[in-house]
């Protein structure tokens, strides 16, 4: 009887968006008298924060900083159309339409600009701080405030723009399954080391290194906080979860979290998360969808760290201490 | 958290302003001091509390409902039953042409799984609607369950929901979607070695701190507004549209921030019902499900059965996969359908096998239909498959992950469904987790490149 260390590896990939179902995105942009910008949509964000990388796509498009923008979002009454916030796709679909949107908008700012410099639209250039500047004379420059003043006061002009997302549905063939599941792919590699008590089967994940590659870390501060709860999940999954513990049968279901396993904060593994970005070619500023391809690497990688720790394979889920424990049994027997 | 830039820092852009930038949240202080409204912050005046009347059966026909007890209970304002849904059948793919109509909004005749809603009690306080739901008699007549997918598939066995005819979707494709790729039994044939294994997994609950619920407010106008967690705001609405035969014009739907959704919130379950009782009332409406319901009422990811036969070769190429996957649907199709489907795209991983063929199923029994989850279609497959790759590198006495860099995906290479393989980037995800993990591999693997074969 002994506590027993062993570790495991598993590779995976993970559509963004669900191209099998046809999922269109709409925004639209609008710039208020003084040069703030409204990002209006009908997605929903769920605290997966939705809102604030909306607000950094849309300003990194016009070229203003992120506290001049505003989103709202998920009214029906003023947002148009989003298919949903699911098949991680929310930053990916909403973020091209939200490009599309501020992209038509910030060529009227510039066309406003123009005219109030007396040079080409074309001519011009925004400095990232709120200001428009003649290319190669940044003395000549205009604040954007006075633009939106200018397009909306004297010159009749609305700064404004929209947005639609698209990626035409794909339908399986029939006979081959030839299909188009999605454009682009996150990916991950996941490393998770345990120990198993063998006395009780009980298993302590030490560490979980995750590698995800994710397209572009549009705001690395909410990728960690995406991937690290990803991974909880994935580990939670693993040794954890489930609403029948018997399945089958369909008895002693959880109905609170007393009896509804998850890891709490003394269970949690120590976590590395290194990200990697290979820019997607229709992805915002080269972005795929990582929500849910961060929770699964780290369930086949604990089971396979488990075989490597005591020798038996546990290929149902979740990774009980009972199944274990009957499986030592019979693995002594034979 | 580390970012690597080293990677594919040539076909990158790294000098924007906003993109890129660890800019703090504008709603986390919000969230953080518990100022951030949700949907049950509201609270309207005369508000109504729904409690619905649930199965106590797996399956059983509906002899006779007798509400008479129960509408005689203090503060019950409205009691309703299949027959005051105007569309009561329905599913919700069917937004996307994914059919039949195979679900009543209220049970009509016959229950298919314990839990399942029958009679809505509406009532001036949560109590007095809990109480006088107590009193709503249902006469059953119990009938044979099914609750293990190989027991629904063989002949003979209980039939769970007369829309389908049998327990599995009929797919275009038959009884499963299909890939088909190469010839896997040439495959086999020329394997050194064939292994066979099966994988499975229990129901998951999506366990999201704020539950599952919607407040509905009449405006007056003729016109409802729903307060709502819904992940799908239109999805929602369009849904809502056609269980209620309202004009879309007529709904409003209100979202904000979701107190977690992970894919448990896009089933339209809450919301029709909520404003049929608005309608019917003229009151405000709230049905929020308690903890118990949703654990145990709201959909869990699906049960899935997979099985993966695999043929490979001494020197570690995997030449034939072999991929059947059963999607414990529960009583009902709601998302399970597209799930299986997805499943269908998504083996035989990332890897590059010559010979390929899938079947996966979307099968029909009498428990809680379970429906999307974060990872839809893919968690429990990419379980099984990857346990899969760890057992066939023992197998053939291979390093695990040297095992996976043969066989890994790059650039150019054909998928099982027909797509070239456009952005990988599995192998520098592996070699980048051998260094992080100190799990060395051959040279040769570090050298590789996702840009092409023999880069």
């Amino acid at each position: 009887m002994a506590i027993r260390r062993g570790r495991g590896v598993a590779a995976i990939n993970y559509p963004t968006g669900m191209n099998l179902g046809g999922d269109p995105t709409q925004a639209l942009v609008h710039s208020t008298p003084t040069g703030n910008f409204m990002v209006t949509l009908s997605s929903v964000d769920l605290g997966q924060g939705m809102k604030q990388i909306m607000a950094q796509i849309c300003a990194e498009t016009i070229g203003v900083p992120t506290d001049r923008v505003v989103v709202d979002t998920a009214d029906t009454d003023t947002g148009p159309h989003c298919m949903g916030t699911f098949a991680s796709r929310g930053t990916h679909r909403a973020g091209n339409a939200v490009i599309q949107a501020a992209r038509e908008a910030r060529q009227v700012m510039l066309e406003v600009a123009a005219e109030e410099l007396e040079v080409n639209a074309s001519d011009l250039e925004t400095d990232g701080q709120g200001n428009i500047l003649v290319k190669g004379a940044p003395q000549k420059s205009i604040s954007i405030f006075d633009v939106a003043l200018s397009a909306h006061f004297k010159r009749g002009r609305s700064i404004s723009g929209r947005g639609m997302f698209l990626i035409p549905r794909s339908y399986p063939e029939k006979e081959t399954g030839a299909m188009k599941p999605s454009t682009c792919y996150a990916h991950a590699c996941t490393v998770a080391e345990v120990e198993v008590d063998d006395e009780t089967g009980e298993v302590t994940v030490l560490t979980v290194k995750n590698v995800f590659e994710i397209g572009r870390a549009l705001n690395p501060k909410m990728v960690e906080q995406q991937l690290v709860g990803g991974s909880w999940m994935g580990i939670s999954h693993a040794l954890y979860e489930t609403t029948e513990p018997y399945y089958p049968n369909r008895d002693h279901g959880g109905t609170d979290f007393n009896q509804y396993l998850m890891p709490g904060p003394g269970d949690l593994a120590e976590t590395e998360i290194i990200v990697l970005e290979r820019p997607s070619a229709d992805g915002p500023y080269g972005a795929k969808g990582p929500g849910e391809m961060c929770a699964n690497p780290q369930i086949p990688a604990v089971a396979n760290a488990v075989f490597d720790a005591v020798g038996v394979r546990i290929d149902t889920l979740p990774i009980t201490p009972e199944r274990i424990l009957r499986a030592l049994k019979a693995q002594a027997t034979t | 958290m580390e970012l690597r830039k080293s990677y594919f820092s040539d076909v990158r852009k790294d000098d924007l302003n906003e993109i890129g930038q660890p800019r703090p949240r504008s709603d986390s202080p919000g969230h953080v001091t518990g100022k951030t409204a949700y949907f049950a912050d509201r609270n309207f005046p005369g508000m109504l509390h729904l409690k619905m009347v649930r199965s106590p059966h797996h399956h059983a026909r509906i002899r006779s409902i007798d509400t008479s007890e129960a509408e005689k209970h203090p503060g019950v304002v409205k009691i309703l039953t299949a027959r005051d849904v105007p569309h009561n059948v329905y599913t919700i793919l069917i937004l996307i042409q994914i059919g039949p109509e195979d679900e009543a909004v209220l049970a009509d005749g016959k229950v298919r799984w314990k839990g399942e809603a029958v009679v809505a009690v509406l009532a001036e306080t949560e109590r007095a609607a809990q109480e006088a739901a107590a009193k709503v008699k249902v006469d059953y007549e119990v009938l044979p369950a099914v609750f293990d997918m190989e027991e629904a598939l063989k002949p003979g066995a209980p039939l769970v929901n007369e829309y389908h005819g049998q327990n599995y979707y009929l797919y275009d494709s038959g009884e499963c979607r299909k890939v088909r790729f190469g010839d896997v039994e040439a495959g086999f044939a020329e394997a050194d070695y064939v292994l066979e294994q099966s994988y499975q997994s229990s129901p998951i609950e999506h366990a999201p701190t704020e539950t599952t619920g919607c407040i509905v407010a009449p405006e007056g106008n003729d016109r409802f507004t729903c307060y709502t967690n819904t992940q799908a705001m239109f999805f929602t609405l369009d849904n809502t549209s056609i269980i209620l035969q309202m004009p879309g014009s007529k709904l409003h739907f209100v979202g904000g921030t979701v107190g977690g959704g992970f894919g448990g919130k896009v089933d339209v379950i809450v919301e029709p019902i909520a404003i049929l009782g608005a309608k019917l009332t003229g009151r405000p409406v709230c049905f929020t499900y308690s903890r118990e319901e949703e654990m145990q009422i709201s959909s869990p990811r699906a049960a899935e059965k997979v099985v993966i036969k695999d043929g490979v070769m001494k020197d570690g190429r995997i030449v034939a996969r072999k991929v059947t996957g059963y999607t414990d649907a529960g009583a009902y199709s709601r998302h399970s359908p597209y799930g299986a489907q997805k499943g269908a795209g998504h083996y035989p991983g990332p890897y590059t096998i010559p010979n390929v063929w899938i079947d996966t199923y979307c099968v029909y029994t009498n428990r809680t239909p379970s429906s999307a989850m974060r990872g839809f279609g893919v968690t429990i497959g990419d379980f099984a498959l990857e346990v899969q790759m760890d057992k066939l590198a023992r197998l053939i006495g291979m390093d695990p992950l040297e095992f996976r860099f043969i066989n890994a995906y790059r650039d150019g290479d054909m998928k099982a469904h027909r797509q070239p393989t456009e952005g990988a980037a599995l192998i520098e995800c592996m070699q980048e987790a051998s260094r992080a993990a100190n799990w060395p591999v051959a040279e040769k693997y570090m050298a590789m490149s996702s840009y092409a074969k023999g880069a």
